[in-house]
């Protein structure tokens, strides 16, 4: 198994830590990870996005050019990356902003209203937990015992309590995903 | 097994530091490598192990700290990314001269000047040719994982105690950005006042205690004779490394036609790049300086016997190509390849190059 | 009534200096760097010294000060300008040599170099920007974080038994007899950037005189780095920074 992932939105939706916690869970099921960022002034109130690699052998470039899937949280990044992803990849992404939807033909994509479903749960905290919910739907790579071992892991002891809740949220989206176009 | 962890290499170099035993790191805050000392100074390693940890001034007086802490015979380390090295060049000159053992830690970011905070590989001349004034080498390591940035903590400093010389782990924004799973070491001991007597009370500025003439440490000699000899036994120190510490990893070598040089994260892009070549029938190896001084002109050498041409992938516009092409002495061709500035490389760019320089070339 | 209706030279309130470029500012939202740009901006253009103005930008959030107002600049390195800002007035005598710097930039790395500016009484104007932290590098601890105050390099407030006290440059750089005038001030208000563009003019005015070196401070905030609204970072500065470094002329000679 080998998944090759681009995680991009602006600053500030939690795409890091949901990157994170998405390696963290590969780890506990012994699998080889990467997480690279982007990094420096460009975050700020800009776009952050995040490489993950999960693998059961050893990886080799961190940094790519083509991907799995792409999860995409903007339109600038939907602009930069939706041409990334490979033939019959997927691309995962949320419409909250995006003024022109995904157009490539001969990949997969998928739709999750993870702003929307966040304010419904009445935390907007939760929306990277609901996307990586929708992904996981998708493209279930990682077990939900290891997520939860994952959260354990990436997140401070003092935010312990709130893993329920993100689990709750990963379960919301993985009910709410909706597939637009399949190849 | 050691205790696993997610880090960034930035982290993990900081968190393998405390358990090495460090007794006192010196820094100063720049992009990409501020996480060294933002770790350290949230983990509290004072409280721990009694590491001492400063945000000195500059880095200026960063490195000088570091020349202080190295006389009294302490294990001693700083950080910085490449605007801050150039800055500690003078100390670490000093430091060369009058032969301790410290560690300095380069999370290359693009040049010249103050450039850019996005990743490079455009200090490895600086880093393996001396960098400041006077003759002399450090001990380079080049990391290409978050592991090899916590285990080198080790490996380099036992270097620099054995060669009473300083060294360098030469990573780059790559590597300390990243991160990748880690499996942590167990704590040593720092060391005690009486270990640091009795490995280094021949030198160490601890104290003249009635048992001992005082010891001076020092890089000055006003006697040419006499600097010339303390060179010789410089010199000589090197030539010792070049000997005996060069350290490097090929991979598919044995039926290689071609090879791909490359150290660092570089050297990771060209693993795919050499997996994307070999599908195409290509047959490529790929040889990894893991050393970059003392740097594997042997092995080199010995390959030029058998591949058809070389090409060193850097993210610079050509340095340790040149070193290839004195080790390979025009036995066969050697080009050098790579994006820089802060762009890296893709797979496919390399193995373009490598079919337009080399194979066709 | 339209806007285009109102769009007219006599209704006109506010005009922005030309002195300023239309670029827009990389700064986060509430940042003082952006305020004090303007207001020397406006003072080179009463001034009427465009021409003659050489800016020397440090390394810091306003390392890009130079896309924002229409003069000359040199873009030092970290802490140098004043050593610049040396150079370019001795080697040109008739011009109007500022420097512009943060607290790391001056305070720490750049010590040395200011302290020995100020000391040669150079011909010029240093503005000081106080936010008490890296706000570039992504907030650090600065000489002149408050103690107690968090960073990402004091995460649990400076400790002043680990990194000594919150550094005054402004009373220090005032103890030299080669400074001229020195004095601190803020922009957080209308009034604020009043009695800050007075100074900044004076401080100009002093070349005319060859006075020596003009030192003004601006206590600033650093939203992003304090991870506070820019409206509660202005409430913070006032009831913690300003009892600390309190505003007023120093030294005016
Ligand atoms: C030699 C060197 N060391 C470190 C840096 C990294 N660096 C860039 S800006 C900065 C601090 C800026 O802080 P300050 O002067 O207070 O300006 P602010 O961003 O707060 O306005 C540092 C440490 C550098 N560019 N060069
Ligand atoms: S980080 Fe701070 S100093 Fe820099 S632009 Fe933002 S508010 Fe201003
Ligand atoms: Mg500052």
């Amino acid at each position: 198994m080998k998944e090759e992932i681009i995680i991009a939105g602006f600053g500030g939706q939690g795409v890091l830590s949901m990157g994170k916690i998405l390696a963290y869970s590969g780890i506990m099921q012994d699998q080889e990870v990467s997480w690279m960022p982007s990094y420096g002034p460009e975050m700020r109130g800009g776009t952050a996005n995040v490489t993950v690699i999960l693998s059961d052998e050893k990886i080799s470039s961190p940094i790519l050019n083509t991907f799995d899937t792409a999860i995409i949280l903007n339109q600038q990044s939907l602009d930069k990356f939706e041409e990334a992803v490979k033939p019959g990849g997927v691309l995962l992404y949320d419409p909250n902003g995006i003024t022109s939807p995904p157009a490539r033909k001969d990949i997969n994509i998928y739709k999750i209203e993870g702003a929307e479903e966040a304010a419904k749960m009445g935390n907007p905290k939760t929306f990277n937990m609901i996307i990586l919910g929708a992904f996981l739907k998708i493209k279930p790579i990682v077990k939900n015992e290891n997520v939860e071992k994952g959260l354990e892991k990436s997140l401070p002891e003092r935010y312990h309590k709130l893993i329920p809740l993100n689990l709750e949220a990963i379960q919301k989206g993985h009910d709410s995903v909706k597939s637009i176009q399949t190849v | 097994m050691g205790e696993l962890r997610l880090m960034k290499g930035n982290e993990a170099i900081a968190e393998a530091a405390i358990r090495y035993g460090v007794d006192g790191y010196f820094g100063y805050p720049i992009t990409p490598q501020s996480e060294v000392i933002e770790t350290l100074m949230a983990r509290k390693p004072w409280e721990e192990t009694g590491m001492v940890v400063v945000q000195a001034e500059s880095e200026v007086a960063a490195a000088n700290m570091l020349y202080g802490g190295a006389a009294c015979g302490k294990k001693v380390m700083t950080s910085s990314s490449s605007p801050g090295v150039s800055l500690k060049l003078e100390a670490i000159s000093y430091i060369a001269g009058a032969e301790l053992p410290a560690l300095v830690v380069n999370v290359v970011r693009g040049g010249p000047g103050l450039g850019t905070i996005q990743p490079a590989q455009s200090d490895y001349f600086q880093a393996v040719k001396g960098g400041g004034h006077g003759d002399y080498h450090l001990i380079v390591f080049a990391p290409n994982s978050v592991q090899e940035m916590a285990d080198f903590v080790e490996d380099t400093y036992e270097l620099a105690i054995k060669y009473r010389n300083p060294a360098m782990i030469l990573s780059d924004g790559i590597i300390g950005q990243m991160m990748e799973k880690v499996e942590l070491k167990d704590f040593k001991p720092r060391f005690t006042d009486a270990e640091i007597k009795e490995k280094f009370g021949s030198w160490a500025t601890t104290g003249k205690t009635p048992d001992r003439e005082r010891n001076i440490v020092t890089s000055l000699e006003l006697q040419s004779e006499l600097q010339e000899k303390h060179n010789h036994k410089l010199q000589a120190k090197y030539q010792q490394m070049r000997e005996t510490e060069v350290r490097f990893e090929s991979t598919n070598t044995e039926d290689a036609e071609y090879l791909l040089v490359a150290y660092g994260s570089s050297s990771r892009i060209c693993r795919k790049a050499m997996e994307l070549a070999r599908d195409k029938g290509i047959k490529v190896g790929l040889l990894r300086p893991i050393t970059l001084f003392p740097f594997p002109t042997k092995q080199l050498a010995e390959l030029a016997n058998q591949v058809k041409g070389m090409l060193s992938v850097e993210m610079s516009a050509g340095q340790m190509v040149e070193d290839i092409r004195l080790a390979v002495n025009g036995k066969v061709p050697v080009e050098h390849f790579g994006r820089y500035g802060g762009i890296i490389h893709s797979p496919d760019e390399i193995v373009n190059a490598l079919e337009k320089q080399i194979i066709k070339g | 009534m339209e806007v285009k209706d109102i769009i007219k030279e006599e209704n006109l309130a506010y005009k922005k200096t030309k002195v300023l470029t239309d670029n827009e500012m990389h700064y986060c939202p509430g940042c003082t760097h952006g305020v004090v740009h303007k207001v020397i901006a406006e003072v080179i253009e009463e001034k009427d010294i465009q021409e003659n103005t050489i800016g020397i930008s440090p390394v810091g959030c306003s390392v890009l000060a130079y896309n924002y107002l229409h003069i000359d600049w040199q873009e030092a390195a970290h802490g140098r300008a004043p050593a610049l800002a040396t150079a370019t007035s001795r080697l040109m005598p008739d011009k109007y040599v500022f420097t512009y710097q943060g607290d790391g930039d001056l305070a720490s790395i750049g010590a040395a170099e200011i302290i020995h500016a100020c000391n040669r009484g150079e011909n010029i104007v240093v503005i000081f920007i106080n936010n008490g932290i890296y706000g570039m590098t992504g907030g650090q601890m600065a000489p002149t974080t408050l103690e107690g105050m968090p960073t990402s390099t004091s995460p649990y407030g400076r400790d002043i038994k680990l990194s000594g006290h919150p550094l005054k440059m402004t009373e220090l750089v005032a103890n030299l007899p080669g400074t001229t005038f020195v004095a601190r001030h803020s922009a957080e208000t209308a009034g604020a950037v009043r009695k800050l563009k007075k100074a900044i003019r004076k401080a100009f005015d002093n070349i005319d005189e060859k006075k020596g070196t003009s030192f003004i401070e601006v206590v600033s905030t650093c939203s992003s780095g304090w991870k506070l609204t820019p409206e509660a970072s202005n409430t913070w500065m006032k009831e913690n920074m300003f009892p600390f470094y309190p505003l007023g002329i120093i030294k005016d000679e």
